[in-house]
Order: C-alpha cells, then sequence, then structure tokens
C-alpha cells in the first residue's frame, strides 16, 4: 500500500467536498432567488441520499464489500422516526415510553436501531466473503422489506404518515429551509468521520483487508471485526440518512426499503466514485438529477437511465471523482504518441 | 390442517419448488462456472413469459407457446452474453452487480414500452385447464402436475448431461479450472455462451410455465430472482444437485409459510430459513468448490 499512518489532510483532498457542501449551502439562496421553493425539495433528497452513499461507500470503496442490504437499513431508520412519531401523535405509549417527534431523541435512536439491525445481518454475512456476502445482504434486505410490510399498525404496504410536527430539542425544524440546513449539517459531519475513520489506523486495516485479506490476517489483523466494525458505523449513518428521509417528506414507506433501491445507493457511489470519501456525495447529485431531468423528459427515462448506468460501467471505472484524472491521463497518452 | 389440505399445499410447495429449481440452475451454473453474477436472470424469466404470452395471443397455440419461449429467452441471452455480459466475467462483482443492475432497468422498461402497463393473460388449453382428483376429495390443477412433470424431467435430464456426456465434462472441467481446460483444448468461450443459453432457455421456460397461474407483468422477475439467489446461495454456488435440494426447500418453506403465517411474517420466513443455515454452513448445503 502505497500510504502509511498517519495520514495528513492535504487542502487538495480537502476541496472538492468543501466545494460540494458550498454548493449545495447556496441552493436556497438561489432557489429564494429565482422563486422556486421546490429546488430546495431537490436538494434535501440529493444531501440526503449523499448521506446514505457515503455510508455505503465506507463498507463498499473502503471495505471491499458489496452491501445490497442498505436500503433495508435505511428504511430502518426511518421507521424507528416514522413509528416515535405515530405513538407521539396517537398518544400510545411505546412499552413504558412516550413516542416523540423530537430528532433530538429519535435520530440518536435511529442510528442505534439500524446500527443493531447492521450489526445482525453483518454477523451472518460477514462468515461468507465476495459473491455470496452479496446475495446474502440482497436476502436481507428483502427480509427487513417484508418485516416493513408486516407491521400492519404502522400502515403495512401503505407506509406511514407522520402527523405530528418535527423538532430537533427546541428548534421546530419542519421548515423546509431549516431542514435542509439540519440535512446539511448531517452530511458534512457524515464526511468528516468517515475521512477520518478512512485515515485513521482503523481505516488501514478495512482498506488492507480488501485488498489482501491474506497478507492482512499474516500481520495480526482480524479482517471480520474489522469488517463488522464498519458494516454497523456504515449501518448506523445510513440509518440517520433515512430517519431524515421519514422526517423530511413527513412520511415512510416499504418502498424506500426494496432491494432496487439497493442498487441505486451503490449505482450512485460508483457514479462518483468509490476511491474517494466525497465521490459517493457527488454520484447521489448526479443520480438525483439526472433522475429529475429524464423523467421530465419521458416517463420511459429508466431504459436511458439503464442503459447510462451499464455505460458507466463499460467506460468510466474510477466515476466522476476521477474523471479529470482520467481526461489528464488520455492527453498525456495523446502527447506521448504524437 | 387437513390431511389434504396438507397434501396440496406440499405439492404447491414441491411445483414452486420445481421452477425455483429451473430458475436457479442457470443462475448457478453461470456463477459456478463463469464466477459471474447474472441478476439480469430474472429478465430472462420475464423475456420468456412474454414472448409465450405474445406466442399464444398471436397463433392461439399454448403448445407453440410453451415451445417459443425457452427459445426467445436463449436468444436473448445469447445476445445479452455476447454484446455485453461477456467483457464482464473477469472483472470484479461490482462491476457485474452494476451493468446487470443497468441491463434490467433497461429490459424492464424496453418491454413496457413493447407491451405497456397491463398485465397479459395465458390462457390454459382444455386438457391441462382441469383438476386431477389424486387422492379421494382432493382435487388438484392439472397443469400444476405437469409442471412438476417437466421439471423433474429438464432436471434428469440436466443430471445426465452434466454427469454422463462430454458435453457436461467440459462444462465440469470449465468449472473446476477454466485454464487447465482451456489448455487442453476445451473451446471455453463457445461452452460458456452455450451453457449461458441454455440457462436462459430454462429461465425462459420457467417463466412461460408461471404465465398461466401469475400474471405476465414487467417486473414479475424480479421477486423470482431474489428466491433463486437464495436457493443459490443455500445450495452452495455452482451446485446443480445443492441447487435442486435448496430449491425444493425454498419452496416447501415458503408455501407452508404463507399458508400459517400472515403473508408479509411468510415472506420473511425464507430469509430466515437462510440465515439459519448460512450460520452453520457459510459455503451453502453442497459447497461446490472445496
Amino acid at each position: 500500500m502505497a500510504d502509511n499512518p498517519p495520514h495528513p489532510v492535504r487542502w487538495r483532498d480537502a476541496l472538492p467536498p468543501a466545494i460540494l457542501i458550498a454548493t449545495l449551502a447556496a441552493t436556497p439562496l438561489v432557489a429564494t432567488a429565482i422563486g422556486d421553493p421546490f429546488l430546495v425539495k431537490v436538494a434535501t433528497r440529493v444531501v440526503i441520499f449523499s448521506i446514505a452513499a457515503v455510508a455505503l461507500n465506507f463498507v463498499l470503496g473502503f471495505g471491499g464489500l458489496v452491501s445490497l442490504c442498505h436500503a433495508g437499513l435505511f428504511g430502518v431508520g426511518g421507521y424507528v422516526v416514522g413509528v416515535l412519531a405515530w405513538h407521539d401523535f396517537n398518544a400510545e405509549p411505546v412499552w413504558i415510553f412516550h413516542g416523540t417527534s423530537n430528532l433530538a431523541i429519535s435520530l440518536p435512536l435511529a442510528a442505534m436501531t439500524s446500527g443493531l439491525a447492521a450489526a445482525a445481518v453483518g454477523a451472518i454475512s460477514l462468515r461468507t466473503s465476495g459473491p455470496y456476502f452479496l446475495m446474502i445482504t440482497l436476502a436481507f434486505n428483502q427480509m427487513l422489506y417484508y418485516g416493513a410490510i408486516a407491521l400492519q399498525k404502522y400502515g403495512g404496504e401503505d407506509g406511514l404518515q407522520i402527523m405530528s410536527d418535527v423538532s430537533l430539542g427546541p428548534f421546530d425544524v419542519s421548515n423546509r429551509y431549516r431542514f435542509f440546513y439540519l440535512a446539511l449539517v448531517v452530511l458534512s459531519a457524515t464526511l468528516l468521520l468517515t475521512g477520518r475513520f478512512v485515515r485513521s489506523r482503523f481505516g488501514v486495516a478495512l482498506r488492507a483487508a480488501a485488498q489482501n485479506e491474506t497478507r492482512a490476517i499474516a500481520v495480526g489483523i482480524d479482517p471480520w471485526v474489522y469488517r463488522l466494525v464498519a458494516f454497523v458505523i456504515s449501518g448506523a449513518l445510513v440509518g440517520v440518512a433515512g430517519a431524515l428521509l421519514a422526517a423530511g417528506q413527513q412520511f415512510v414507506s416499504p418502498v424506500d426499503m426494496s432491494w432496487d433501491r439497493s442498487g441505486d445507493l451503490v449505482v450512485m457511489a460508483v457514479l462518483g466514485g468509490i476511491g474517494v470519501v466525497w465521490g459517493p456525495a457527488l454520484g447521489a447529485a448526479v443520480f438525483i438529477v439526472l433522475e429529475l431531468v429524464l423523467s421530465s423528459w419521458t416517463s420511459h427515462w429508466q431504459l436511458a437511465f439503464g442503459l447510462l448506468v451499464v455505460l458507466i460501467v463499460v467506460t468510466l471505472r474510477g466515476g466522476l471523482a476521477d474523471l479529470g484524472r482520467a481526461l489528464a491521463g488520455a492527453r498525456r497518452m495523446e502527447a506521448a504518441r504524437g | 390442517m387437513t390431511p389434504s389440505l396438507l397434501i396440496e399445499q406440499t405439492l404447491n410447495g414441491v411445483q414452486f419448488g420445481i421452477m425455483l429449481f429451473l430458475m436457479s440452475a442457470g443462475l448457478t451454473l453461470v456463477f459456478g462456472i463463469m464466477n459471474f453474477i447474472n441478476l439480469a436472470h430474472g429478465s430472462l424469466y420475464m423475456i420468456g413469459a412474454f414472448a409465450g404470452a405474445a406466442t399464444q395471443a398471436a397463433t392461439g397455440s399454448f403448445a407453440l407457446a410453451i415451445v417459443a419461449a425457452p427459445i426467445a429467452a436463449a436468444l436473448a441471452g445469447l445476445v445479452l452474453e455476447s454484446a455485453l455480459l461477456r467483457r464482464f466475467y473477469g472483472r470484479d462483482h461490482l462491476d457485474q452487480v452494476l451493468v446487470t443492475f443497468g441491463t434490467i432497468l433497461a429490459l424492464n422498461e424496453a418491454t413496457r414500452i413493447l407491451f405497456g402497463l397491463t398485465p397479459l393473460r395465458m390462457d390454459l388449453p382444455s386438457a391441462l385447464a382441469g383438476h386431477v382428483e389424486i387422492i379421494p376429495g382432493a382435487p388438484y390443477p392439472t397443469f400444476r402436475l405437469a409442471i412438476l412433470a417437466v421439471g423433474l424431467l429438464v432436471a434428469a435430464s440436466l443430471y445426465v448431461i452434466i454427469m454422463r456426456t462430454r458435453l457436461g465434462m467440459w462444462v465440469r472441467a470449465g468449472a473446476s479450472d477454466r485454464q487447465i481446460a482451456s489448455a487442453m483444448g476445451v473451446n471455453v468461450p463457445l461452452v460458456f455462451a452455450a451453457l449461458f443459453a441454455t440457462g436462459a432457455a430454462l429461465a425462459g421456460l420457467a417463466g412461460v410455465m408461471a404465465a398461466p397461474i401469475l400474471s405476465v407483468q414487467v417486473g414479475m422477475g424480479e421477486p423470482i430472482l431474489i428466491l433463486a439467489l437464495v436457493v443459490t446461495v443455500i445450495g452452495g454456488i455452482g451446485s446443480i444437485r445443492g441447487a435442486f435440494v435448496a430449491a425444493l426447500l425454498v419452496g416447501v418453506v415458503d408455501t407452508f409459510a404463507r399458508v400459517l403465517l400472515t403473508p408479509a411474517l411468510g415472506g420473511m420466513a425464507i430469509f430466515m430459513t437462510m440465515a439459519a443455515i448460512l450460520a452453520f454452513r457459510p459455503k451453502g448445503l453442497f459447497p461446490a468448490h472445496g
């Protein structure tokens, strides 16, 4: 491996995510200026799916684990917020506790619950590797999906509407703009946190196990432990994203947990580039805007989208984050030839 | 549960298991031999069902539909393999997942454009539409029995082809060591293409046989794909025998869970079974390699 710990943060590495966050932060201003509040809604969606894709990439890009159960874990987080708000609204205690619409309580609970679910899924799935892991996580995703449908009390297949206004501690965040900035803060924290993890000793061990498992074991790293911890962190973070989506659209439904949503998350990560922490955030932004633009042109946008995904896998292997370097490389090749 | 219901549900479970086996056979062979995860396998099932329904609508012949479906799926499989998927045999699993995921989206949407949103129906000919009384007082649909017979026939012929013929020997040789097999003169790309097409034909056959029972619609391939993946994982990737045993297990467990529990909880039962089995046998019941 080329890089050894400790890794100092170079400004060059911090620049792209900083630009990304700054651009997103400016969106509400633009929305106000042009009088189009819909833009804030889109930006919120971008931010939330960025969190999810960055969280997924922690195990995908750095742990080498292709997980297809992250939509399920995403939904677990959403349902924690939804169910707690339901109990708050209907004044029906959960066992001995009151329900709540306060995100200061329900967000950490969502992270814990989806982290626990990730621990259970990971403990079994990580006993296997490669294709087995992929297929098993896919199956677990469906299990969570059917689990959500089985929650008849909370809407079952139709999903669960959040009737109460969500707050964060004493602050009311049901305002669209405030909620956007809350999500943006969470995204920034996620980027910083995952960046730290990746550069830490833990992250180096995780990456080493992904690159060469035999060697990692030989130097005394137990890959299973590192992968499980990474999987739990990733699961908890994706749960937070799911919780934010539920709180933001005041609605949570099993549809967001189906396995093709897991596939979407993987596409976002790969589209942006799985080699860097911020890549998937860029990928999520491009994905959501593309989805929006294509679907406004034609109802059959998925045909174009599917072909685009195929094209990206065939051509752009490092994702959009690598586009600059790929172009520079092509120019160098050209120069060398000419 | 009365004895007649028990027998009926057992037959249903076995029949569903046989369908799953037809799906998983191609999946597990393609994976075991080419080391390729084909998530688009469910699309081939869908293509089979649509080809069957369209053939029946055009000609009125059920027999022709049953024949046309596997052929259409095999052709689609061949085109897909030679034009696109072949390049991904050596790539990592992430790329394989992505390329087949993109293929699913595109094929689903293309089918929607061609056939529209309304589900198609396939009608059974009168000879198969009735019931047979296997045991007194428990009539059972003739068509489901026919599925069972066809499935068992296919399973038996697959076994004979793979274990007793030269072609099967090549397939097994390619599975155990692709490079050595190639060095010994096996035309590996050709065997791969043939294998992929065979798997596609079986998926298409499963699709057209499911068509009269379920409705023919876009997206019908994905639920069965996921169950087929579960079968493949439980059975041990690359093992035909494992796929057969696991398919029957999954079919029976799924059927009974849906009868005994609520539909949604019943849907979870199969994944719990998988988790329980993998907790003890991470490589499945019949690991093909080592």
